[in-house]
């Protein structure tokens, strides 16, 4: 799998590693009523999807940005590459 | 019918005309007591101990393609019981137990072949490892034996000992270990359970559970709905498909895993071998090939393929530790997708709902587990509670703390 890298271009996935469902950058609040029901759902539970899924890879390889790639499970076939951080600031966050 | 050499000689001088088809294809009745979704190792294990030992028959077995098309024909066939943590081990132990007595239990020939495995140690730090695994396992009522480096050079003299970077200090072995003919396990349990009145129904998929109010009464599937009180998904690789028709998520990733076989040779291995530090494991089938494989991808993927850096990783470990390999011809290699459950361990529980029971998450290891999964499977949906030995395979035990985590690398499916 080629992932391009929005700053560094095509680059093999074998310099990647692997995290999971992009979800991961969303931590609940530890101070809600229910984080440990939060934390729990947030830790373990997943969507797992056949098709679609955008998932976090961090290139430690490269550059260490983390990259939230949108790839289909079915055909291994990418169709997006983001900045982790661009993703995050567009949900809100300050970084 | 029930074979044997006298069968094989009154068939031969009648001109094998008398050989009949090993299981029925009925058409799916509107109802059962109970339905196990999926036609693999797993769902017909279920279906056999149900029947056999639970007298139960009125069930069906569901399932999308042809039985065994999935994980139970696409593994290594490999059989041990060389776990560690207390909620793991009696459970693989009873398995290996049912292993050895599966054949005449079932009566078909399975080809299972008790030829030892064999796990290297490179350093002190780990021999100490498998020296306390290997406590555990005794203790379960499992076999273990430790091998010093120059007990393997007699055995295994082909082996790289003086490896650079993982030079081999020893070995742990389970002599009891081995390998098994796959398909034939899904065949036996499949002709089992059918001769008992079990229904196994092929090209049947599920495409939607009928659940009201919290309780799961029936599916429906491509040949029409079927009602029963008691769903049983038994679909490791596809646990998060299934699961999502009935608005379940689940602790589990599902992930790519390949495996490899080279052209016939002479035998060359006496039994299975692993080479964990390198990520190489290998066997040798009675038809010659050299079986092996290493990690998974690593990514989340439905695919049943892989990609070459595993594949190049894979071979690297090869020639690290055996480098005869080299000389070998690859000639397959095929991919299986498996359920990665976030502690490593399966799951064998009821879920929320009520009627639907869930058996899955067996990450890399499924086959070994055939037997047993599908005893205690069996044991949970006739008694409504986990046999002795899968009470802490539990949907809710990261809720608990009670995670089972051989590897100790936490809630990271691709490191397990």
């Amino acid at each position: 799998m080629i992932i391009n890298h929005p700053l560094l271009g095509p680059r093999d996935a074998s310099e990647f590693v692997y995290l999971g469902d992009a979800s991961l950058i969303n931590r609940p609040d530890p101070d809600a009523q229910n984080a440990a029901e939060l934390f729990h759902t947030y830790s373990y539970e997943r969507a797992n999807p056949a098709g679609e899924h955008r998932e976090l890879w961090y290139h430690e390889q490269g550059d260490r940005s983390w990259l939230v790639v949108t790839r289909n499970t079915l055909t291994h076939a990418i169709t997006e590459v983001e900045m982790a951080r661009d993703v995050a600031l567009k949900q809100g966050r300050d970084r | 019918m029930r074979y044997s050499a006298l069968q094989i000689l009154k068939q031969g001088l009648t001109g094998n005309k008398g050989w009949k088809p090993v299981w029925r294809e009925p058409e799916p009745k509107p109802a059962y007591d109970i339905i196990i979704i999926g036609g693999g190792g797993h769902g017909l294990a279920t279906a056999y101990y149900l029947a056999r030992e639970f007298g139960m028959t009125n069930i069906a077995v569901l399932e999308k393609g042809w039985i065994g098309s999935g994980n139970v024909g696409r593994n290594t066939t490999i059989i041990r019981s060389n776990y560690m943590l207390p909620g793991n081990q009696p459970f693989y132990e009873q398995s290996l137990k049912l292993w050895e007595g599966l054949e005449q239990d079932f009566n078909y020939n399975a080809m299972i072949s008790q030829r030892s495995i064999l796990n290297l140690f490179h350093s002190d730090p780990q021999r100490d490892a498998f020296v306390r695994r290997a406590n555990a396992m005794i203790l379960s009522g499992a076999d273990a034996e430790l091998a010093t480096a120059d007990d393997l050079r007699r055995e295994l003299p082909f082996l790289d000992f003086d490896n650079a970077r993982f030079p081999i200090k020893g070995g742990l072995f389970q002599r009891r270990g081995g390998t098994v003919r796959h398909d034939a396990v899904a065949w036996g349990f499949a002709r089992g359970a059918d001769m008992r009145g079990v229904d196994i129904i092929q090209n049947c998929e599920v495409t939607g559970f009928e659940i009201n109010n919290g309780v799961c009464s029936g599916v429906k599937t491509t040949r029409g709905p079927i009602r029963a009180s008691k769903i049983a998904v038994c679909v490791a690789g596809s646990s998060g498909r299934v699961m999502a028709q009935a608005g379940m998520r689940l602790p589990i990733e599902t992930h790519v895993l390949q495996a490899f076989v080279t052209e016939g040779l002479k035998p060359v291995l006496p039994g299975v071998i692993t080479f964990g530090a390198g990520h190489f494991y290998v066997s040798q089938s009675d038809k010659g090939g050299l079986v092996f494989g290493g990690d998974i991808d690593g990514y989340n993927s439905y695919a049943q393929r892989g990609n070459l850096p595993v594949v190049e990783d894979v071979a690297e470990g090869g020639m690290a530790i055996m480098p005869m390999i080299g000389r070998a011809r690859l000639l397959r290699s095929w991919g299986g997708v498996m359920d990665m459950s976030m502690d490593g361990s399966p799951f064998i529980d009821k879920t929320d709902i009520d009627g639907l029971y869930f058996n899955g998450g067996w990450c890399y290891g499924g086959f070994k587990a055939t037997p047993a999964s599908g005893f205690c499977y069996a044991h949970l949906l006739a008694h409504d509670r986990p046999h002795p030995n899968a009470t802490e395979f539990r949907l809710d035990r990261f809720k608990r703390g009670h995670i089972i985590d051989e590897k100790g690398v936490g809630a990271q499916p691709n490191l397990h």
